[in-house]
């Protein structure tokens, strides 16, 4: 102790100009919910997935929740208190080991038992990629509806946090992406992460929620107390306009309302900005709609360029809206490099890249 | 009962089995030869037959015992063992742990003031890093997992070197690339750490079978990892892989209680990591208690003339407890009590086991470590102010290392951006990167 506060001291006599600070690169727009709903609360979007699965342990008593450090409340304290409520045969750690939690999961699931796992980081999910991949997607239509295991959710945080470098950081979405037989979905806050979660929990086929993480504690919202869901396989339009689609998901949908924001002030551009929510299925019909509407569309992720979820949505969109687009369909993303510590603020599709963007396609 | 002394009886009840066998093998056939394993399962030759059903019990094994060199508190228990290091030695082993002991309060510290982004500490695993190391050659190849900067410090790796890394800057080996903690060095024969767990390990296991087979190798690779690493799949892989291609590779776990949060009890039920090593996957083991560091030493040097001599792997077990947090983003003291960190801070602490026999020995001076420990503390803080001033590597460099030429796409994008950054300078941190 004597030594710590001496330390203390004299860290603290170090004048510097340069100390590591891990700035946002957003700005959250939190979610209002309609008029009358009446019983709320302020929470987080770690309190309110905690909250979620408080409710589907509560709800359906086959339902387990595991996962490497779920027992103590989990490393972003989504599980807090849960074994304590439910018992530890119900929620507890497992061994440290991804593709053994992916497969017993698979294993509870096909009991017809709801599984709940964690992943810890979305960059430690690939040695489970073989069972979510080969084996959870494929349960139903290779035993020709025989088995599934329908009845099982990841929970794998992902995404930016300011200094997590290669291996805390990545959006991997586009690999689960290309895997018919998942649901993948992402949300925005913590209102959309309670109501996504109940609705994969009851979902009958394998689901995967990344969950921004720097979201877990940044995001605030009223969020009603009671169950909900929320549809899979829609997505949201958040702010109307009639100029140009932004179009993101996670975080990126707060720097893209702020980008609507800047672009109306800046140029007086009306932006429909749409949170996708859903990777897979995702919900063609809408973004469709809203690129024949605006004739523009920007795409925006935290992922790589080449191959990210970005690139479905163009080719998807100039195939279905060619006629009605005004300019090339434009993707800002992270760029085809691995993610990198120091130089993240130069990596990610900040609003500034977003908006020369934007101004690129409107000025086509 | 002691674990040879089950190992013993074990066999001798297999050739008693074998007797038995050979004798109504005879009956068959007067003329089969009794060693003949023409008939013997081909996945278990060695085994004997019963006929009597038993489950063999995981009590039915006594568990493999923990070699010690010193007690609590710093004497020697069997003289035979005492690997006699000059106090030259045993200073440079003393004054590395210190060194790291020092160094990772003041850089845990400068994490919580927010200088850098994230640090991991050492304590009370110093022994089981200075004493291996001490025992290697230069020439040794090493994977680590992230929790070793005890190895580097021993093999030289120095001050400014890590503090330049966990500040990213252009004087850090790995360009800014990685977070803090992920050191790695060519020159000291020291493989650039990855977060991912137990990804190491079968690597460390081809680099083995690799050096194998050059000419008149005398190198062998040496695969740092954790209790809790030692469940992924990887691990697994690697062990079998190392036993069956026959690889000089030394399998190093630190058994040191908690992966994270979550405790050994709950990461296997067998006997540790030492455990599988004979019976699960067919491999030399030792286990040693990893807060001595003679133990270490002395284990670490026999399992290396032990793996060169038969290109065989080893499974080294060191056994310790974590009295440091898993990280900076980690508050222990949520899944287990200050009484039990406070026990192994200071009765069982590797460093005051060796300041013990220092003292008995007459070559421990109060005044020149207490010099020295304020030397590597004025040295460090120093260091911190300058490697903080440091600009960070050019921001053209996020695109270099991807490939080993950098592909047209890239080139592309690396240009795109720079037109952006050009264009748009104010909302970019430039002034801290190099141009």
């Amino acid at each position: 102790m004597k030594v710590s506060t001496l330390t203390r001291g004299l860290l603290s006599a170090i004048k510097s100009n340069a100390i590591c600070s891990t700035r946002s690169h957003f700005t959250y727009y939190p979610t209002k919910l309609a008029q009358g709903v009446r019983d709320v609360q302020k929470m987080n979007m770690f309190q309110a997935i905690n909250n979620a699965m408080d409710l589907g342990l509560e709800q359906d008593s086959s339902a387990l929740l595991f996962g490497e450090d779920v027992g103590f409340g989990g490393v972003f304290r989504c599980s807090m208190n849960l074994r304590d409520k439910y018992g530890k045969d119900r929620v507890f750690n497992t061994p440290l080991c991804e593709q053994g939690i992916a497969g017993f999961a698979i294993g509870v699931a096909n009991t017809g038992a709801t599984a709940i796992a964690e992943i810890q980081f979305a960059d430690y999910i690939f040695p489970s990629f073989d069972q979510i991949v080969n084996e959870a997607a494929k349960y139903r239509y290779r035993s020709g509806g025989l088995f599934d295991c329908g009845s099982l959710t990841f929970r794998v945080p992902c995404g930016a946090v300011g200094h997590g470098a290669l291996y805390h950081s990545q959006s991997p979405e586009a690999y689960f992406a290309h895997t018919p037989g998942l649901r993948v979905v992402i949300p925005r806050g913590p209102i959309k992460a309670k109501g996504l979660l109940l609705a994969c929990i009851k979902d009958p086929n394998p689901c995967i929620m990344f969950e921004p993480k720097t979201l877990y504690r940044a995001a605030v919202e009223e969020v009603p107390t009671e169950s909900y869901t929320e549809e899979l396989g829609k997505c949201d339009i958040l702010r109307e306009g009639t100029d140009v689609t932004l179009i993101g998901w996670g975080t990126q949908v707060h720097v893209l309302l702020e980008v609507a924001d800047l672009a109306k002030k800046q140029l007086d551009i009306d932006c429909e900005v749409i949170d996708l929510v859903s990777v897979l299925p995702w919900d063609t019909k809408t973004i469709c709609n809203s690129a024949n509407k605006t004739g523009r569309v920007l795409i925006a992720h935290e992922a790589p360029f080449t191959q990210g979820f970005g690139s479905e949505l163009a080719a998807y969109i100039q195939e279905k809206c060619f006629l009605r687009l005004e300019a090339p369909i434009k993707r800002v993303t992270g760029w085809d490099t691995p993610f990198p510590h120091v130089f993240e603020p130069f990596y990610l599709p900040d609003k500034h890249r977003c908006l020369a963007a934007l101004k690129e396609i409107v000025n086509y | 009962m002691s674990f040879l002394r089950k190992s013993v009886q074990l066999f001798n009840a297999a050739k008693q089995n074998a007797k038995m066998l050979s004798g109504v093998q005879r009956s068959y056939s007067a003329t089969r030869n009794p060693v003949d394993d023409r008939y013997a399962f081909p996945g278990a030759r060695d085994a004997a037959f019963v006929n009597s059903l038993k489950l063999t019990m995981p009590e039915d094994y006594a568990p493999i015992p923990i070699y010690r060199v010193m007690d609590r508190d710093g004497y020697i228990l069997n003289e035979q063992e005492d690997p006699q290091l000059s106090q030259e030695v045993i200073e440079k082993m003393f004054r590395d742990m210190l060194l790291l002991s020092t160094m990772d309060k003041i850089l845990y510290e400068s994490q919580r003031q927010g200088r850098i982004s994230f640090y991991m500490t050492n304590f009370g695993e110093e022994a089981s890093h200075i004493g291996s190391a001490a025992a290697l050659e230069m020439r040794d190849l090493i994977y680590g997992q992230y929790r070793e900067a005890g190895v580097l410090v021993w093999r030289g790796f120095r001050i400014d070197q890590f503090i330049d890394q966990c500040y990213g800057n252009d004087d850090d080996l790995g360009r800014g690339k990685q977070m803090p903690v992920h050191y790695g060095s060519k020159e000291l024969n020291f493989v650039t750490i990855s977060s991912p767990l137990s990804t190491q390990i079968p690597q460390a296991v081809g680099a083995a079978y690799a050096l194998k087979r050059q000419p008149n190798n005398d190198s062998c690779v040496v695969c740092y990892f954790g209790e809790g690493a030692a469940s992924e799949g990887d691990a697994h892989a690697a062990f079998n892989f190392a036993a069956t291609l026959e690889c000089p590779v030394i399998l190093f776990c630190r058994n040191n209680g908690f992966a994270i949060s979550t405790p050994s009890n709950e990461q296997y039920r067998g006997d540790g990591i030492a455990g599988r090593g004979p019976m699960g996957y067919g491999i030399a083991t030792i286990r040693v208690d990893g807060t001595d560091v003679f133990a270490v030493y002395n284990a670490m040097k026999r399992a290396r003339e032990y793996t060169l001599r038969e290109n065989k792997p080893v499974v080294l077990e060191a056994l310790a407890y974590r009295v440091s947090h898993h990280s900076t983003s980690d508050d222990s003291t949520a899944y287990r009590s200050a009484e039990e960190i406070e026990m192994w801070n200071t009765l069982e602490h590797p460093i005051s086991k060796l300041k013990s026999y220092m003292v008995h020995k007459g070559w421990f001076n109060e005044k020149q470590e207490t010099e020295f420990v304020s030397g590597v503390r004025k040295q460090v803080l120093k260091q911190i102010a300058i490697s903080e001033k440091k600009l960070k590597p050019n921001w053209r460099e996020m695109f270099e290392g991807v490939y080993a030429d950098m592909p047209e796409h890239l080139q592309e994008q690396q240009r795109e951006l720079e037109q952006h950054v050009e264009a748009h300078k104010q909302h970019y941190p430039l002034k801290s990167f190099k141009q």
